[in-house]
């Protein structure tokens, strides 16, 4: 049986992680490769990095974070941020990504998003769509897409727009709630049941999440395949195994295999 | 354990960082020293290697021509699978490239060593997502040296899958583990000394660097 996955997100700049991640054991925490290790060895389900290098040229940095976690980490590695063009898909993956997530780029041009899965497999191409509502309170749900970290609309419908990638081949799509992002208020269900029922492809739930319950509810109400967290994480207000015990013991299916020696 | 050598083959596609540091870590934790692991796109390398891995992360048609675009590439890899009887492993869409045919995109035919069709993946459940993404279980169909001594079943231990198409072999024989989606998805084919894995087992953690040492060990 497929189960519900787990994904802790870093946020990368500069090589580096930017939020912080306060583990017991670790080195340096604010070293990505660091922080991967003790997620595999935590048992998460999958890996997120965004990479928020705002230069072009520190794009070197990333493709070596990406290829010294893909030599210590035998789970799956999704990276996003700055991804523009085909040839920046190939390298990503070829450092050692598994999968490679689209943003700006996509909204920019949604036929990138169909180059890139005839050229790769529609099964490694994330869609990251960000997306606030745009609706008044009371009134059915409507949320618009928004870029660069949220900060410019586009006027595009979120919906429409998950149907448009999922029709040009993206293989998964990470909505993240611009609402939500940071204020550990729980995702927007109302967004993620809304894409989820739109798409045939799985969904990754995203941004708010501010306990254990957030997590359960993105599954169960929101119809995510995946949810993804970064703070909860990052700061040891839970643990993987503590995220996964109490989704499964809320009848969610998990992935309980005793997680690999830790080797940090 | 004698010296071998295991080519990991570069055809323009697939994870091969990851591949190798799964190959090289499963040899050294099973205690496998004189195994060397090479990513190489030269089909004398592969004439001379003792065991074959053909990798794939990508489009059907894509992996074949890129297959095709190495000269020699096929020639040296049938002559070792099928002259030599050398244990060869695809993972992925190298598995799926040991079938008849795949049908992603446009109609391509594969190697013809697992004769078959690969077609789209279609649960009966609608709800289910497609792709098949994500840690699923592995419900035995028969026993396989490449699975010895790890738990299978729904209990067992998970492999990370992610595929819209899957292989469904002609003879029934062939196939060695399912997974469940909605219905029975191959998981695992294998015949004489050829096998392949739909799922990833370099993305596997435990479960995948198990069933890698079991290749380096297999005598078939």
């Amino acid at each position: 049986m497929l189960k519900t996955r787990i994904i802790p997100c870093l946020d990368v700049k500069d090589g580096r992680v930017v939020k912080g991640v306060r583990f017991e054991g670790l080195r340096d925490a604010g070293d990505p490769v660091e922080a991967a290790k003790a997620y595999d060895a935590a048992g998460a389900d999958e890996l997120c990095f965004l990479d928020i290098t705002a230069s072009r040229e520190a794009r070197g940095t990333l493709l070596d974070v990406v290829s010294r976690t893909a030599e210590a980490c035998f789970m799956p590695l999704t990276v996003g941020g700055g991804v523009r063009a085909v040839e920046d898909v190939r390298a990503l993956l070829l450092a050692g990504a598994d999968k490679v997530a689209i943003n700006t780029a996509a909204v920019k041009d949604p036929d990138l998003v169909a180059r890139a899965a005839e050229k790769f497999g529609a099964q490694c191409i994330v869609v990251a769509i960000d997306a606030k509502r745009v609706s008044a309170l009371g009134e059915p749900g409507r949320w618009e897409i928004f870029t660069h970290g949220g900060r410019d609309p586009t006027g595009i419908d979120a919906i429409a727009f998950a149907r448009l990638v999922a029709e040009k081949g993206a293989g998964e799509l990470l909505v993240t709630s611009m609402d939500r992002d940071g204020t550990r208020s729980g995702y927007d269900l109302g967004l993620t049941r809304a894409i989820s029922d739109a798409v045939g492809v799985p969904v990754i739930a995203s941004g708010g999440v501010g306990g254990l319950d957030d997590l359960v509810a993105g599954v169960a109400q929101g119809g995510a395949s995946a949810v993804l967290a970064a703070s909860i994480f990052h700061f040891g207000q839970a643990t993987i195994g503590e995220a996964k015990a109490h989704m499964a013991a809320a009848g969610l299916a998990m992935r309980l295999d005793a997680p690999a020696e830790p080797r940090l | 354990m004698t010296a071998q050598t295991v080519a990991i083959i570069d055809y323009g596609s697939g994870n091969l960082h990851s591949a190798l540091k799964a190959f090289e870590r499963a040899a050294r934790e099973a205690g496998l020293d004189g195994t060397r692991i090479a990513l190489t796109a030269d089909p004398e390398a592969v004439a001379a290697a003792d065991r074959i891995v053909l990798p794939g992360v990508g489009a059907y048609a894509d992996c074949r021509a890129g297959l095709d675009a190495v000269p020699g590439m096929v020639e040296a890899m049938t002559d070792a699978v099928s002259r030599d009887g050398k244990p060869f492993l695809g993972i992925c869409v190298g598995m799926q490239l040991l079938a008849s045919r795949g049908l992603e995109y446009a109609e391509t035919s594969g190697l013809g060593w697992i004769p078959g069709d690969v077609g789209p993946i279609r649960p009966s459940d609608p709800a289910l997502k497609v792709p098949h993404m994500g840690w699923n279980t592995l419900l035995p169909a028969r026993s396989h040296a490449l699975f010895e001594g790890i738990p299978t079943g729904e209990g067992g231990l998970h492999a990370y899958f992610v595929h819209s198409f899957a292989l469904t072999p002609e003879r029934p024989e062939d196939t060695v583990m399912r997974a469940e989606y909605g219905g029975p998805v191959t998981a695992a084919v294998a015949r004489d000394n050829v096998a392949g894995t739909q799922f990833h087992p370099e993305k596997s953690q435990r479960l995948g660097l198990a069933l890698i040492a079991n290749f380096l060990r297999w005598r078939p």
